[in-house]
């Protein structure tokens, strides 16, 4: 564990004279030296253009952009480097497949989103209805956080073209039961597309067992830079669909009278893509293969098990997202106290926690709360980290009743 | 009483009072209990029109006026926050409006609460003193217009 530690240079800090205890890892995790030592040698020895160049420095570069693709792909357990899209992350990846995939949709097509969405899994779909005519349906969320099955067999209709949820929510922790969603869509012929953004971090993940159509994640939730995602989507999907920008790399011959479009992935990445990203991911990955998924797993199980014991055993706090399945986030609120408040005094104590409608409004207006006070556990936390947690959400307790 | 004099004095008072804590536990819990001192606003005023934008918690801010003087009421659901707005108003409220529309708020610095200043931080102070400087220069303008 120490072990673990000592690689993430940032964990080593005092926050308002305390030691940092990092449980925002949903929003972004932070970084092994292995990733930031990748991305500063390929600055330092490699920066070139890729894909553009004879010389040898854009031949190196190119190389490496490239066998990060094949890194992936195989992370992922993609049939073909050509279904990993480079992107600027998860809410590029689905904007990606809202305009391009969406702009087939006729009026009275429908799309299929959960209440639990992030807004990026929400706000392309309706900009694509808006564009197309097509309506958006909302699969409800029942109490503990988990998606009205029922509701869900129900919408699924003749109208349906994609079905579009998360994979993992980044406000409750639900996993949600996608094998099951995949498989009762496919039967009705629809494609699904999920939002592993916060999935990824926390478990293996293969497209192919999971035969999803597409899948979204971001780099910097997954130990990686910022500004950098994929999207994964199935070859004969994304062959069929146009462009989504377009400009230098995406194309194959351009003339005034028609231009014609590189071949899969280049297609779908206009301009000259995040190399440093693609290099750093490809380390994060190399990384947590090094941890292994199985001490990951256990480890945040163990997190989310003790916090959610120790959190609860404060008077006044309540956990927010009570699902059967869930991954290591635990939001709770204290009595009617306000998130924000909260907040505010657990950084007091060096804790860093998210606080307020992490983007789901939809779901904050279901549950009738104004938002939660979330802390996300990542592998390198510790049982001691929750015990501070715990002295300081009992803190903020006797000062805020 | 000179212009800033009354603002001055009001904050030194107010200073006297935060020095007595040593620790950040006592500042805010402090700053939590003045705000539950802070006068009940309007009812009618706890709507979007006059809540200030851009913070986490719902603030809404009523502007008052009463003999040339300018005040406000104000209300948050957040306990914080509603105490940093009752020290702003402990300080601000009834004074003349061109003395708020221009008022040094430099002793913020000196509470020990600047986290809560940053321009970028939402709920911060930044956004209510805008706001309040907002109001108070709009009752100036009527005033001189009328
Ligand atoms: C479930 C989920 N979807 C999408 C996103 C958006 O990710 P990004 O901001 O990296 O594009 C997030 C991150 O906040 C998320 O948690």
């Amino acid at each position: 564990m120490e072990q673990v530690r000592k690689d993430f240079p940032a964990l080593h800090q005092t926050v308002n004279g305390r030691p940092l205890v990092y449980l925002d890892n949903a929003a972004t995790a932070q970084k092994p030296e292995a990733v930031i030592e990748a991305i500063r040698s390929y600055y330092l020895n490699d920066n070139s253009n890729v894909h553009r160049g004879v010389h040898t420095l854009s031949q190196r570069a190119t190389d490496a952009f490239e066998a990060a693709r094949v890194k992936i792909a195989g992370f992922i357990g993609a049939n073909s480097p050509r279904e990993v899209i480079f992107t600027k992350g998860t809410t590029e990846s689905i904007n990606l497949v809202a305009y391009s995939f969406g702009g087939s949709l006729s009026a009275g097509d429908e799309i299929l989103v959960s209440e639990m969405e992030h807004h990026s899994n929400i706000v392309p779909w309706q900009l694509a209805c808006e564009r197309t005519g097509a309506v958006l349906r909302v699969i409800p969320v029942l109490n503990e956080g988990e998606l009205d099955w029922e509701a869900f067999l129900a919408l699924l209709s003749k109208k349906t073209r994609l079905v579009a949820v998360t994979h993992v929510s980044n406000s409750l922790g639900t996993i949600n039961p996608v094998r099951e969603i995949i498989s009762e869509a496919h039967q009705r012929g629809i494609p699904v597309l999920l939002d592993g953004a916060q999935a990824l971090p926390h478990s293996t993940v293969n497209v192919s067992e999971l035969d999803v159509d597409f899948y979204c994640f971001s780099s910097h939730k997954m130990f990686g830079p910022t500004g950098f995602g994929v999207l994964f989507g199935r070859e004969r999907l994304l062959d069929a669909m146009p462009p989504y920008q377009g400009g230098g790399d995406m194309i194959e011959i351009v003339d005034f009278s028609g231009t014609t479009y590189n071949s899969l992935p280049h297609k779908f990445e206009a301009g000259t893509p995040h190399i440093a990203g693609a290099i750093g991911l490809a380390a994060a990955l190399d990384y947590v293969n090094y941890v292994g998924f199985e001490f990951i797993e256990n480890q945040e199980k163990d997190l989310l098990l003790y916090a959610t014991q120790r959190l609860m055993s404060i008077d006044g706090v309540r956990i927010v997202g009570e699902a059967k399945q869930k991954a290591a986030v635990v939001s709770f609120l204290i009595g009617s106290s306000h998130p924000y408040d909260v907040g505010t005094i657990l950084d007091k104590f060096g804790i860093a926690v998210r606080t307020g409608h992490h983007c789901t409004q939809p779901l904050m207006k279901r549950l009738g709360i104004p938002g939660t006070v979330r802390a996300s556990f990542s592998f390198y936390n510790t049982r001691s980290e929750i015990d501070q947690l715990e002295t300081a959400v009992r803190q903020a307790a006797s000062m805020l009743q | 009483m000179s212009q800033s004099d009354r603002i001055d004095q009001r904050a030194a008072v107010l200073l006297d009072e935060f020095a007595m804590f040593d620790d950040w536990v006592d500042r805010y819990q402090y700053v939590i209990d003045l705000g539950k001192e802070l006068t009940a606003m309007d009812d009618a005023y706890r709507t979007d029109a006059f809540k200030i934008q851009g913070c986490q918690s719902q603030v809404w801010l009523q502007p008052c006026e009463e003999d040339g003087l300018v005040y406000f009421k104000a209300d948050s659901d957040a306990q914080i926050t509603k105490g940093l707005i009752a020290i702003l108003l402990r300080i601000l409220n009834h004074t003349p409006a061109r003395e708020v529309a221009q008022s040094d708020l430099s002793f913020l610095d000196s509470l020990e609460l600047k986290e809560h200043l940053s321009p970028t931080r939402k709920n911060g102070l930044d956004a209510m003193i805008r706001q309040i400087r907002l109001y108070a220069a709009a009752i100036e303008a009527k005033a001189i217009s009328t």
